[in-house]
């Protein structure tokens, strides 16, 4: 096998794999950039994911082959609303974050299989027949080798991914409201003197987090899972807030480590055929991603600083 | 002084009557009778004995699992690895169960302590990296879970067993299966292992409220830098507190691979113990007695919930939803007290 059969084995599945991570990861790095913790991933996921299969399977027959752009959409609406339990617990009731979060994700799954033996009889639901296809770019998949690895048999998805992390970065460095939304996150007392509204701007940054994370969990449902059951998202939220801490609360950053972790998801699949790999135990690379955040946090490669008021509620007028 | 006492009564009671409430108009929105679906509950939890004795086995791991949530939390740790402490607690046990052979008086306590031991083990390791690099716990305890998962299945897989999906049963002088609790109860899987985790909500209480370590562990939650100040060794209450939780899972997973079910299989994903954990130490205000009692509740709802399907055709997610509405409103008892005191003025 050669390098680049090699390469065109890998970084394909590798892309597919981390493209569910990096939306919910971008919506870990809003959320927490503006000094919320979200715990809740892995819940606003399962909402997701349920939301797009449900949307899929009950309006395929309306949208065609739109329709799993059509229930990604839906799939992020209806998780930026379920996040605002988040919000309104973490930021109005001044609840704690990591409690919400954990609630979140309790009550995103036991809502989300009620409702499935609610409305098909079992604990899951039935296949999607509109799911998203990998599709080869007409003209970049021609240039030699590199077309070959990153522009034949890929989603769509996983570059919307990818574009998504660049106008992130954009957003959150480049514009007003990024830096409003960052400052909430630091020192939320001077961004208050300045006249910034912290609360509307945590809400803001909850809700994107819901409407990413929803995103991702429809992604991943749509393009992995094919159907919804209990199982269809187990850890990816809690892979995705690694991302975040990992690339170090910025958007790049976690997009980078999305794409590592998805990159060590594929290896477990695809192991079989990569000479080296072979003989690696598949469970080291299970624990792989796991086993190096803690590394990376423990600061063998590099200490991660996270928002200065990540987890503490604002409340006005106190020092 | 007196009015947080009350809270810290009422706000749990709120919580749980509220959680019921929503419950209620849930069923009532999907076209369930209310009262037939909350019968069906109480019936599958508390019905007869048989029913009685798997809401105890269920209890059984929820104190200890509560405890080691509360126990954590009391100096400011917040442990969601209580899950990965119990895989490890409960992979350890099995390992001792089956691979030692020894009369039942060293064999029983042996797997129980090992178990433990392995869970203060996994309790270690972000207690150290939180007092010596500042990394906060809820990261690594949530790696650490799935570390725990994918290695305990490996381990049952190729070392426990010959690639089988679960461990031969452990010995009988490991087993803390009970014939006369069985008999007593149409046989079901309730074990001796209550008795361990009541004693283990003892021990909380007698560190927590009548020991210098126990005062320290507190004081350090209240406020790190008072206690340096103080002379207390941050660093060295920070590492306890983990390493005392996780011995408190462990023994949770014990109960499991000793008591409940006598082996452990290669598990798809979290029995969520752990997390269910959190929401019996919150529910208990982290009080050893509020855990046992919260741990009470959780475990009716939970058992009695797999009889609401059958008896009044509601699905058993229902009481997860209500199980997540209640951490909500005890997390949020901020807005409870609001709401009491606002109510507490217009009398006066």
């Amino acid at each position: 096998m050669g390098f680049v059969d090699l390469l065109q084995s890998i970084i394909p599945p590798a892309l597919f794999f981390s493209a569910p991570l990096i939306f919910t990861a971008l919506g870990g790095v809003f959320s927490e950039r503006s000094g919320v913790i979200n715990i809740g991933l892995e819940g606003l996921m399962v909402m997701g994911a349920f939301v797009g299969i449900v949307f899929n399977l009950t309006f395929a027959d309306v949208f065609g082959s739109w329709t799993p752009w059509v229930s990604i959409i839906a799939a992020a609406i209806v998780s930026a609303i379920f996040s605002l339990i988040h919000a309104v617990a973490a930021v109005s009731f001044r609840a704690d974050q990591v409690v919400s979060g954990v609630a979140i994700n309790f009550l995103a799954l036991g809502l989300g299989v009620f409702l499935t033996k609610q409305w098909y009889d079992r604990g899951q639901t039935d296949m999607v027949s509109q799911q998203f296809f990998t599709r080869d770019f007409s003209l970049l998949g021609d240039i030699p080798i590199i077309g070959e690895i990153f522009f034949q048999g890929i989603y769509l998805t996983s570059y919307l991914a990818i574009v998504l992390a660049f106008v992130a970065w954009y957003v959150l460095y480049k514009t007003p409201f990024g830096l409003r939304l960052r400052s909430v996150g630091e020192h939320p007392m001077a961004a208050d003197t300045n006249g910034i509204n912290v609360y509307k701007m945590r809400y803001v940054a909850v809700i994107l987090s819901g409407a990413l994370g929803g995103l991702g969990g429809s992604v991943f449902a749509l393009t992995i899972a094919l159907n919804f059951s209990h199982a269809t998202i187990v850890g990816q939220g809690f892979m995705s807030l690694a991302a975040v801490i990992f690339g170090k609360w910025h958007p790049l950053g976690a997009m980078g480590a999305a794409l590592f972790f998805g990159f060590a998801q594929s290896l477990s699949v695809i192991s079989g055929g990569v000479p080296v790999l072979e003989d690696v135990p598949q469970v080291f690379l299970l624990i792989a991603p796991y086993v190096l955040t803690i590394l990376a946090l423990a600061g063998f490669i590099g200490r991660a600083e996270a928002p200065r008021a990540n987890g503490e509620p604002y409340i006005k007028g106190t020092r | 002084m007196n009015t947080n006492r009350l809270f810290n009564i009422l706000v749990p009671l709120i919580s749980v009557v509220t959680g019921l409430l929503a419950g209620a108009f849930i069923m009532l929105g999907f076209g369930y009778n209310p009262i037939t679906g909350y019968i069906a509950l109480w019936n599958g939890a508390l019905g007869d004995v048989y029913y009685f004795g798997e809401t105890i086995r269920q209890v059984t791991p929820y104190v200890l699992t509560g405890l080691a949530v509360a126990f954590a939390f009391r100096s400011g740790l917040l442990n969601i690895g209580a899950e990965g402490q119990v895989i490890v607690g409960w992979l350890a046990a099995v390992w001792i169960g089956t691979a030692v052979e020894a009369p039942m008086y060293i064999h029983l306590p042996l797997a129980i302590i090992v178990a433990a031991l392995a869970g203060a083990f996994w309790g270690f390791i972000p207690g150290l990296l939180k007092a010596s690099r500042g990394v906060h716990e809820v990261i690594i305890t949530i790696m650490l879970n799935y570390t725990a998962l994918y290695s305990a299945n490996a381990v049952v897989r190729s070392v426990l067993s010959d690639n089988e999906d679960k461990t031969p049963d452990v010995a009988a002088t490991a087993s803390l299966a009970s014939e006369w609790f069985q008999n007593m109860t149409y046989f079901s899987r309730m074990h001796y292992g209550i008795f361990i985790a009541l004693f283990a909500a003892v021990i909380m209480w007698f560190i927590i409220e009548r020991t210098s370590l126990g005062y320290e562990l507190k004081s350090v939650g209240f406020n790190e830098y008072a206690s340096k100040y103080a002379g207390m060794s941050v660093k060295r209450n920070i590492i306890l507190s983990m390493v005392i939780a996780g011995a408190f899972a462990g023994l949770a997973g014990a109960m499991e691979g000793l008591g409940t079910f006598g082996y452990m299989s290669v598990q798809s994903g979290f029995n969520n113990l752990g997390f269910d954990g959190i929401a019996v130490a919150l529910l208990g205000a982290n009080t050893a007695i509020g855990v046992v009692l919260a741990a009470f509740l959780f475990g009716a709802l939970k058992v009695g919930a797999l009889n609401m399907p059958t008896e009044a055709g509601v699905p058993t997610e229902l009481v997860d939803v209500i199980i997540a509405l209640i951490i909500f409103f005890v997390a949020s008892s901020y807005i409870i007290r609001w709401v009491i005191l606002r109510f507490k003025k217009e009398e006066k």
